[in-house]
């Protein structure tokens, strides 16, 4: 066991990619300098956009104050058609490349997508049971919001199942790669078909905002963006030390195989495994 | 403020849902920061 | 590649054929399912009749969870998949060959299920162009899909859970499509079905383009 020497690099103690190699540290977290800085600043647009989004706008003049909810819900809708794209897009490079961490990003990016589609269709539902007296309405977006969450749903328990990482089949990434395809016919479908029974009247959740109301709404694009490269960050350095922990215990149990079956076959030692 | 219910119980949910989720986060980077050894952190 | 694929296709129908369990199982469940209908939805015929289109093509995708499902299933015996592997077929067209076998399976169910609608539902088939298009075009859409789904879950314990909640979704468009043709046509204004038609044909090419693409590295993988 490496001892933890103490790190001279600064305030935090340093892992994963920006990490200096200090040889002895023993880090105990996925933060790193970088990751602790844009997590400050994102508790900063945080606040401030709460501070905008709660008191510093004014009621819209139409929806009153539930005009607030959508400083939520609309950049919660960017953020998990965010998190689908870099599921898509990981997904084809792992099929291009092959190595290990397009594999775990991918993975980052779909959980990131559910954890923001899930608050997109809650805010969305509150807002819609004041508004049209119902929690739910078969609106294009609602609808090809919903579906997104079950194909997100079903990519993340694909996953769940097929869990050799070094083995890894082709299975998960092209399902991953199929995600943005398949959410852009869905909602052009969704939405064509709606729109043969659009009503006259504001059936849309996003209507016009402008002027004090649109500053809310891009603090709170502001704020969740910087939330979403966090959690982010930290989702993939999870997932890689998920990866790195199941390796270890492959090796680890490849070698009680090995010396179980050879008496004077080599001596598994722990800094050969370390050192691969 | 009209609608406070709504507009609190949304903002309140929103916080406690991500904020929770990267409590997990946190949580399960300790966890496994334990058992991996430093030098397998990097960029392979 | 064809060759190929008429090959693989021969092969699965004619398994088909000798099990008979399209005929015997799979197209008795897709009238039960045009009957459970009728039971939830109160045969005021009214309601039936309105949803006709809608009931048809849920039906067919129910049904079509049961063919894709033993479909995939035919590849996933001890070593057919080496076999698969090490014949030298090419993987595009062995895809393509396992779609053309689902597609004509279901093409049959909807005949089946089309009789069952004129008969239990009183649908009057007005429109018949854009109907058989219509049917064409997303058979072909559900089996290309179908197949590549069932590929990726194959050899999996949970295939039979986990196949219809990832091609269902997938398949929303090809319901949705269908449907607006199927409500076209039967109304009297088929002018207004083609265009979904089309986005089915569209539909259909991607995935087929997809699968024949993907199949090979799919095969490939554990």
């Amino acid at each position: 066991m490496t001892a933890i020497a103490p790190d001279p690099t600064g305030p935090g103690r340093s892992a994963a990619a920006s990490g200096p190699g200090a040889a002895g540290a023993g880090p105990a977290t996925t933060g790193s300098p970088g990751s602790r800085a844009l997590g400050i600043a994102a508790l900063a647009a945080v606040a401030l956009a709460t501070l905008y989004g709660l008191a510093l706008s004014p009621a819209d003049v139409e929806m009153g104050d539930l005009v607030r909810l959508m400083y939520v819900h609309v950049p919660s809708a960017t953020a998990c058609y965010l998190g689908c794209f870099i599921t898509t897009a990981a997904s084809g490079l792992w099929l291009w490349k092959r190595t290990p961490g397009w594999d775990v990003l991918a993975g980052a990016g779909a959980e990131l997508g559910l954890l923001f589609v899930v608050i997109t269709l809650v805010t969305g539902s509150l807002w819609g049971r004041p508004t049209w007296g119902t929690y739910w309405t078969w609106d294009a977006r609602l609808t090809s919001t919903a579906l997104l969450a079950v194909l997100l749903v079903g990519y993340l328990a694909l996953r769940r199942l097929d869990l050799d990482p070094d083995a890894r089949s082709a299975r998960v990434p092209i399902l991953g790669l199929l995600l943005m395809p398949n959410v852009f016919i869905v909602s052009r479908s969704v939405e064509w078909w709606r729109s043969l029974h659009q009503r006259a009247t504001i059936t849309t959740l996003h209507p016009q905002i402008e002027g004090d109301l649109m500053v809310a709404l891009m603090t709170g694009f502001l704020a969740v963006t910087l939330v979403f490269a966090w959690l982010l960050l930290h989702r993939f350095r999870v997932g890689w030390l998920e990866y790195q922990a199941q390796r270890l215990d492959l090796d680890q149990a490849l070698d009680a195989r090995r010396s179980e079956a050879g008496a004077g076959a080599s001596r598994p030692t722990g800094d050969e495994e370390v050192a691969k | 403020m009209t609608h406070v219910g709504y507009v609190a119980v949304t903002w309140g949910l929103s916080f406690v849902l991500i904020g929770g989720y990267a409590l997990t986060l946190v949580a399960r980077g300790r966890k496994l920061s334990r058992q991996v050894p430093p030098e397998a952190r990097r960029w392979s | 590649m064809w060759r190929d694929a008429a090959l693989v296709a021969g092969r699965d129908l004619r398994i088909e054929g000798r099990s008979r369990v399209a005929i015997s199982q799979v197209g008795p469940f897709a009238l039960l399912v045009l009957v459970l209908f009728a039971f939830a939805l109160d045969p005021e015929r009214g309601v039936l009749e309105r949803a006709t289109a809608g009931l048809f093509w849920v039906a067919v995708l129910l049904s079509a969870m049961l063919t894709l499902g033993r479909s995939a299933a035919l590849d996933e015996a001890d070593g057919v998949r080496d076999g698969l592997r090490l014949s030298g077929l090419d993987p595009g067209g062995i895809f393509l060959g396992k779609a053309l076998a689902v597609a004509a399976q279901l093409l049959a169910l909807e005949v089946v299920l089309a009789a069952g609608v004129i008969i239990l539902y009183d649908a009057e088939p007005t429109g018949i162009a854009l109907l058989v298009a219509t049917c064409l075009s997303a058979t072909a859409a559900v089996a290309a899909t179908g197949t590549l789904y069932g590929a990726l879950v194959s050899g999996l314990r949970v295939r039979e859970t986990l196949l219809p909640l990832l091609v269902l979704p997938a398949l929303a468009p090809v319901l949705i499509g269908a449907t607006r043709a199927f409500e076209s046509a039967l109304g009297g204004v088929p002018a207004e079905g083609w265009p979904w038609c089309g986005l089915l044909a569209g539909f259909a090419v991607f995935y087929s383009l997809a699968g024949a693409l993907a199949y090979g590295a799919l095969l490939e993988g554990s």
